[in-house]
């Protein structure tokens, strides 16, 4: 079992209460009309499958439903963090020890309900 | 002033109504509370429910001046007015649980509506969808240790604390009013469901309902 942290409601909880929705960072064409067959059915089909670092996406479906994202180590299944929609990812394939972090970003996320 | 079209659900009309427990009461009985009983089940029915929307500060001022409590702004929060027959309760960052006495929620609603006026918001009225099942006694938090996944530890479940978990096979609201009292705001098709749950997990702690 995962104890993942929630970003949204601020602490850990059982895995119980979520669902794994994948790849995170999946980005849709700007321009689907554009794309080949190749490239649309890369978007649609074909996902990463790496050993190592891994970025997710998972819901918090019992609880505060939203969506967000955790970067886990699918050898070792350690989650290395848990980080809002829209944001980027601190530990990367480029980075497994962690980019330095932006002073005061991390707390100041925390409090995003109060300010939303 | 939102163009929404909103009604009353409650009816002049004398049209008979049956708590969400009507049928569980029949069917699965309810056990007296007793001397012996170290958990007391009471369900609150016919309770007016709100789910509020929108941006923390607009709703804020708006609940504020309607309500006369603030919003919870922090994950988990829960709220309740002087007299605790009002309460608010965090479910996300941008959703809120208003459980008012019954018969006051469209009243409610309709000044939240025009405090609010054109700011972007969402008022939706649950009251026939979800019933508050009460629990108190020493015993209520062994019963829950056993119903629910959260960790309802004092030191990590104090007062003023509600959340959205697991709770046997199905969901619960649960919250934390008052130091010896929970409650658990459930959906009225998995009513029949908790009750039965909990008179028989309840059973070893002489459980007794109170109507």
């Amino acid at each position: 079992m995962f104890y993942i942290h929630c970003p949204y409601c601020g602490e850990l909880r059982e895995e119980e209460e979520f669902h794994p929705k994948g790849q995170a960072h999946i980005a849709r064409p700007a321009d689907p009309a554009a794309c080949s067959d190749e490239e649309w059915g890369d978007y649609l089909f074909f996902r990463d499958n790496p050993r190592g670092i891994h970025h997710e996406l998972w819901v918090h479906a019992v609880g505060c439903r939203k969506f967000f994202n955790i970067t886990r180590h699918t050898v070792t299944y350690e989650i290395l963090e848990t980080y809002k929609m829209g944001e980027q990812p601190r530990f990367t394939a480029e980075h497994p020890e962690g980019r330095p972090s932006q002073d005061g970003v991390e707390q100041a996320s925390l409090r995003e309900g109060v300010r939303a | 002033m939102s163009n929404v079209a909103t009604f009353d659900t409650r009816t002049e009309a004398k049209i008979p109504v049956e708590s969400p427990l009507a049928y569980s009461y029949r069917r699965s009985g309810a056990p007296a509370p007793t001397g012996k009983s170290r958990v007391v089940l009471r369900e609150r029915p016919f309770l007016g429910h709100l789910i509020l929307r929108g941006g923390a500060i607009v709703l804020d001022e708006a609940v504020r001046e309607v309500l006369g409590v603030s919003l919870p702004g922090e994950p988990q929060g829960l709220v309740q007015d002087a007299d605790g027959e009002r309460s608010i309760q965090w479910l996300s960052p941008d959703e809120w649980l208003v459980i008012v006495p019954g018969g006051e929620e469209f009243e409610l609603e309709n000044r939240l509506r025009a405090a609010l006026g054109d700011a972007h918001f969402a008022i939706s009225n649950a009251s026939g969808g979800q019933t508050l099942v009460e629990l108190e006694g020493e015993a209520a938090r062994e019963l829950l240790m056993k119903s629910v996944i959260y960790d309802v530890h004092p030191s990590h479940f104090p007062v003023g604390k509600g959340v959205t978990t697991v709770f046997a096979k199905t969901t619960v609201i649960l919250r934390r009013p008052a130091e010896d009292r929970w409650e658990l705001v459930v959906r009225r098709s998995f009513a029949d469901y908790t009750y039965r749950w909990l008179l028989d997990a309840g059973e070893e702690y002489g459980i007794g309902v109170e109507r």
